[in-house]
């Protein structure tokens, strides 16, 4: 089995160009289509309580609100109860420390095989490069991250990593990355195989790796969400396990997990509760016959202390990556993850990603939002994303802004349009040349510069000859 | 190096947030009337079979039987079970060497690193649970020293015993009336039916990594 993960080749991020080229391609468009329209029916159907859904969504909110405002108390507290109970605990600051932190456990066991589960910090840690790098062969097991990973991909959604592939394609992976595999375009076939092929790697495992949906601090347990089962192979199997996990992932206590998991699962998959739910308070126990005679738990920060000081912003970090934003979100529907160019796509890329990254390279992230509140309207715990979308926009033209790039927009020109725009807004007798001039001029505005790049999909505005003002005063209306 | 990382985040956390905190009340659940032995019982057939997975609802004294009928259609040749457990021992002690049909007995009594190649030839496992959740239709699964995780995990059939007596309506009152933050096992499972994917083009399989099947024994 051969992976590329270790060849790709980095190009300058360039949001536009990927937009374009998401767009013209017809089957990834329609790959899109049929799965976000059937993701979305089958969360409305679960959640199709109004009432009972806004009272669960209050407490979901109100947990995660709370877990945040104690995160430093919390952490500690995870820390300490996971100490106790023989979990090894590591702090990293940045990704490239988080995997020198794997790599060191991996060295202190001479493996060189991992078998991981699915988790998108480790996806922010660029690890399978960076072991791959190393010598070391890490293995995707969800059967969607196995698929991207055999054709050297990243994950296009956060929950189903390889929504933008159809079965013939995949077939087609299976058929030519995987030695003596018949093509296939039976979906049970193709699991099976999966199921074969993973089985023995599970088997040979020699350290397995998994993210963490949420950490209790109350009990230091671990809780894992999955339907497949590779999770619990990942953290059951090997002897030795390593957690991932953001810092914001912490809860309070062991009763704060059903509401967050009933939101998480409905949210995600439309599910009750998802095939598996693992909670995991310790390594193997003396007298115990089985799991992981180790398991570590990193905890990254990578920018979220960052984000963490601004009340407002601070929402962001409430996000339980249950990924239904993104099915409802009208451009990502039609662009999919991979246009966004990082790794958290769609509503939640758009306003995590420019704090994570910095407004200087991701400016144009926020700006690909319509607005259309979708997404507010179904986050589980209710993040005013449009609304933080707004302000990251404005932090690009505010050279006194907070988040890490702002003012990377602001451009001489347009604020001295926008300054003369208030002037002649601001006395009358300006006003009235203004007006006077737009009528007579405006039908002159070029058709190059940025209004052609305005007027490319819309109507050019037409102004009218006469102000409102003067044609209510020639019908002898008073304005006063 | 890592404690000075530690400082760092930890610093920059106290900062962020303050001395001064206003906590939000989480909101309490709601109350919903409780629910019958029987609507208990019936939700979670109803829930768990949606799932795919096969409950029979059996007679306390006639599980047994029950369980060599299902094995026998089944034509499995190997089951694991956990000698110490009450149903382990149940199943030991009615098994007789070579009745029809029925899988060879193999007990789970060694580290599973001098036992992993058998363990995975092995194609059935049968566990005890911990109660089960009505509300959702989920299996609380409680491993320790006589029941490895394993037995519910590796063989392509799980078989699990529940007791009626122990469903609770929702995972808030399991979590609550079970003491759970008391003391939480090295790993807690919820369980809701065979292993299962959808992540090609949203085709539900059964049997990607996990068990193909899950058949409940519900004690009544
Ligand atoms: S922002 Fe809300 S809807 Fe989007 S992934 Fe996070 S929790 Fe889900």
């Amino acid at each position: 089995m051969e992976t590329k993960d270790t060849k790709r080749v980095e190009k300058p991020f360039d949001f536009k160009a990927n937009v374009i080229k998401a767009l013209g391609n017809r089957q990834l468009r329609s790959n899109l289509k049929f799965a976000m329209g059937s993701m979305t029916a089958k969360r409305k159907a679960l959640f199709s309580d109004t009432a009972a859904f806004e009272a669960l969504r209050a407490r979901g909110n109100a947990i995660r609100r709370r877990a945040l405002l104690q995160l430093p108390e919390l952490l500690e507290q995870l820390e300490r109860k996971c100490t106790e109970n023989g979990i090894t605990v590591h702090w990293a600051e940045t990704t490239d420390a988080a995997n020198e932190i794997v790599l060191g456990i991996l060295r202190d066991h001479g493996a060189t095989r991992v078998v991981k589960g699915k988790s998108m910090v480790s996806e922010e840690m660029h690890l399978n490069r960076f072991l791959g790098d190393h010598g070391i062969e890490s293995l995707e097991t969800d059967l969607g991250e196995f698929i991207i990973q055999l054709d050297g991909e990243t994950p296009s959604h956060i929950i189903v990593p390889a929504i933008h592939k159809n079965k013939q394609e995949i077939a087609r992976t299976f058929h030519e990355k995987l030695p003596d595999t018949p093509y296939t375009e039976v979906v049970e076939e193709l699991n099976a195989i999966a199921r074969k092929t993973l089985r023995k790697k599970f088997y040979e495992g020699e350290v397995g790796l998994s993210g963490v949906n949420m950490a209790v601090a109350e009990t230091g347990t671990l809780c894992l969400v999955e339907n497949e089962g590779n999770g619990r192979m990942c953290t059951t199997v090997p002897p030795v396990h390593i957690a991932v996990m953001g810092i914001e992932k912490v809860v309070e206590k062991l009763s704060d997990v059903p509401p967050l998991l009933r939101l998480l699962t409905g949210s995600a998959t439309g599910q009750l509760v998802t095939t598996y739910v693992n909670m995991i308070t310790s390594p193997r126990k003396p007298g115990e016959k089985d799991g992981p005679r180790e398991v570590h738990l990193i905890l990254l920060d990578n920018g979220r202390s960052t984000i963490l000081p601004d009340e407002k912003l601070r929402q962001t970090l409430q996000c339980i990556r249950c990924g239904t934003c993104l099915n409802h979100c009208p451009v990502y529907t039609r662009i999919g993850g991979h246009a966004y160019g990082f790794v958290y796509p769609g509503p939640i890329g758009k306003i995590l990603t420019p704090q994570m990254e910095g407004l200087d390279r991701t400016s144009a992230i926020p700006t690909a939002s319509t607005l259309c509140n979708a997404c507010e309207e179904v986050c589980p715990v209710q993040i005013p994303i449009p609304d933080l979308i707004r302000r990251l926009r404005n932090e690009s033209y505010d050279p006194d802004g907070s988040v890490c790039g702002h003012g990377v927009k602001r451009n001489l020109a347009e604020t001295a349009v926008w300054k003369a725009w208030a002037l002649v807004n601001r006395h009358r007798a300006l006003n009235a040349v203004g007006t006077r001039m737009a009528g007579i001029f405006g039908p002159m505005l070029p058709r190059i510069g940025p209004l052609a790049e305005w007027t490319r999909s819309r109507n050019r505005p037409e102004f009218a000859r006469k102000s409102l003002h003067d044609m209510a005063r020639e019908e002898g209306i008073s304005d006063e | 190096m890592n404690d000075t990382a530690r400082e760092r985040i930890l610093g920059r956390l106290r900062k962020a947030v303050g001395q001064e905190r206003t906590l939000p009340a989480v909101p309490p659940p709601p109350e919903t009337p409780p629910l019958s032995r029987d609507d208990k019982i019936e939700r979670l057939n109803t829930l768990m079979t949606a799932m795919r997975s096969e409950v029979h609802l059996v007679p306390r004294d006639a599980w047994v039987e029950k369980l060599k009928a299902i094995l026998q259609e089944k034509g499995l040749t190997q089951m694991i079970y956990a000698p110490g457990t009450p149903i382990g021992d149940a199943v030991a002690a009615a098994w007789s060497e070579g009745e029809g049909g029925l899988p060879a007995l193999r007990p789970y009594e060694q580290a599973v690193e001098s036992f992993k190649e058998e363990l995975f030839a092995i194609d059935a496992g049968i566990t005890g649970t911990a109660g089960a959740v009505a509300e959702t239709g989920a299996l609380i699964l409680w491993p320790d020293e006589t029941e490895p995780r394993l037995i519910s995990l590796v063989p392509a059939v799980h078989i699990a015993v529940l007791d009626a007596d122990r469903i609770y309506d929702t995972l808030d009152e399991a979590v609550e009336k079970g003491g759970w933050a008391e003391g939480m096992p090295t790993n807690a499972l919820l369980v809701s039916g065979p292993s299962k994917t959808a992540d090609i083009e949203l085709v539900l399989a059964f049997g990607v990594h996990g068990p193909k099947a899950l058949v409940v024994l519900v004690l009544t």
